[in-house]
């Protein structure tokens, strides 16, 4: 652990950063709230009282993390409350969202690289369709599968496919052409049907190219979930405690949800970065 | 008479660019008997990677007549006659080096058994047993370019065609394994057909030497080599291998003035 120094240093910059905001921000509130009442304010009573409000705006590091505590830890993951149960309603979501994407991603991709026509046809409507805001695509998706009687779960990961085929379409398409002509005269000279070349060539060659585009659609995944869990006006999951937070200005709530969601999207994207080590090992190609 | 392995007669290949028509092979006419080791050399354009790209079916001709094994060269890869080495070994680095010789095998539908005999057996022709279960990276240049002929051996097609395989090998290596390869043909009697742009290589190992020269690519002279099949390293300061060396040169220089 050599690099331990500058990663802590970083760190600690940020959290510095973070708490002198926290008291710059939530300092007028001290003051109107002194000048009410007629007394004067020390700067140290500032500090301590911009530090911990109730309704802050901008929450600081430690009540944050003592609400990730009081949430996660401290309450049972059946409870509405906790974390753990919002967490995992978002999780199962994505993890859903992300297998139906990355199956039509490599499915489209293979599509794509066999059958010219295909991707004159497709790819443009795979491009267009990432660059509609999501945010303006979601209500609608879920409004539609409403009415078809489809709720809970499945347009949350819909949504959450929506956004992780795309990264991998590209990256897939990119791996499966990754062999050189070398390569395929090769698999040429054994007359290897499209079959063969493609089992024993461009699949495995397309590998390292996969787990990228994994990494990325994973995360997108994520955020597709918990867009989708906004406007839905669900109960459940890390968009719905972001919503909720923000409908009674509890701030303090809403970052918890944040850091939640970015712990999740970390951890995700860790596991696929060990899955492909693992897999990029055995194949002996983790130089 | 019997007939030749290789059979081209008035081949012409042109491909179309966008500014010029290139005419990369003009009226080649060779013959190869089995068995033979033919070398095609010249300066780069020539053709000769080309015409054994023809050969294997790797491009097609746009004129005249090629037959391998009395066949078309379509047919003739179909029906697997002919083992291709490239320049670079081309090794997939995922399979370990047994896998990777098993490839074809796979390919063509083996069984499992002879696939593993058939491995052991290649791999003891280019002296590499012991290192099956390694990954090409573990390997040097010069044992993954051996790793790359026993893939090419490996499902006993007669006819050997080699691409510059040595080229992108240092002078010690490449020496070594120019006497393994002969020693590989004298054992295997296959046909090879080699691709070179050295001179001392082309000479010390064909029987037959086709000089090729560029624009138009064509053939300047075929040389048939007095040398015996034994041949140790040493020949090459014989009197004879000079003097062929030195026709091998003369063809080229010729076909350069042109």
């Amino acid at each position: 652990m050599r690099n331990i120094l500058p990663i802590l240093t970083v760190l600690l910059v940020i959290v510095a950063v973070w708490y002198a905001a926290a008291i710059k921000m939530n300092a007028p509130w001290t003051y109107a709230q002194a000048n009410r009442a007629g007394t004067e304010v020390t700067f140290s009573e500032v500090v301590r009282d911009t530090l911990n409000q109730e309704r802050p705006v901008l929450p600081a590091p430690h009540q944050v993390a003592a609400e990730l505590w009081a949430t996660t830890v401290e309450k049972k993951i059946t409870s509405k409350r906790s974390l753990v149960f919002h967490g995992w309603v978002t999780l199962s979501a994505t993890l859903l969202g992300f297998a139906i994407g990355t199956t039509a991603g490599i499915l489209l991709a293979i599509g794509i690289t066999h059958n010219r026509a295909m991707e004159l046809g497709v790819m443009p409507w795979a491009i267009a369709s990432q660059t509609i805001p999501i945010l303006a695509i979601a209500p609608m998706i879920i409004v539609v599968l409403n009415s078809m009687g489809i709720s809970g779960l499945i347009p949350k990961s819909i949504i959450a496919a929506y956004l992780s085929f795309f990264p991998v379409a590209v990256g897939m398409v990119k791996g499966l052409r990754a062999p050189d002509t070398m390569q395929l005269d090769l698999m040429r000279t054994y007359s290897a049907s499209d079959n063969q070349t493609f089992w024993k060539l461009r699949l495995p060659s397309s590998m390292p190219y996969l787990f990228a585009s994994l990494k990325v659609g994973v995360a997108a995944s994520l955020v597709g979930t918990i867009v989708a869990e906004l406007p839905s006006g669900a109960t459940r999951g890390l968009g719905a405690r972001l919503l909720s937070g923000s409908y009674y200005g509890q701030t303090v709530q809403i970052w918890s949800a944040l850091f939640a969601a970015a712990l999740l999207a970390a951890s995700l994207v860790i596991i696929v970065g060990v899955i492909e080590k693992i897999t990029l090992r055995r194949m002996g190609m983790a130089a | 008479m019997k007939k030749p392995v290789i059979d081209a007669s008035g081949v012409n290949l042109t491909f179309q660019t966008k500014d010029a028509p290139v005419h990369a092979l003009k009226d080649v006419n060779l013959q190869i008997d089995k068995g033979d080791f033919v070398s095609f050399i010249g300066p780069s354009g020539c053709g000769k990677t080309t015409l054994l790209r023809c050969i294997a079916a790797l491009e097609t001709p746009t004129g005249g007549s090629l037959t391998v094994n009395g066949l078309s060269p379509d047919e003739a890869r179909k029906a697997r006659s002919y083992g291709y080495v490239f320049q670079a070994a081309g090794l997939y680095p995922w399979r370990t080096i047994e896998k990777n010789i098993k490839l074809p095998l796979e390919i063509m539908g083996y069984p499992k058994a002879e696939m593993d005999e058939r491995v052991k057996r290649v791999l003891d022709l280019v002296d590499l047993s012991g290192f099956g279960k390694k990954f090409p990276w573990q390997l040097s240049g010069g044992m993954q370019q051996r790793a790359s002929i026993a893939r090419a051996l490996a499902f006993d097609a007669d006819i050997l065609l080699m691409d510059e395989p040595f080229g992108a090998l240092d002078e010690i290596v490449r020496d070594k394994l120019n006497e393994e390869l002969l020693k590989l043909w004298d054992r295997t009697g296959k046909t090879i057909c080699f691709v070179t742009h050295s001179i001392p290589e082309a000479v010390y190992l064909s029987t037959k030497i086709v000089v090729m020269s560029p624009r138009p690519g064509r053939i300047t002279d075929v040389i048939e080599s007095p040398l015996p099949r034994e041949r140790p390293l040493e020949i090459r300061d014989t009197p004879e291998f000079i003097e062929i060396a030195h026709r091998v040169r003369e063809g080229l220089r010729e076909g350069h003035d042109v």
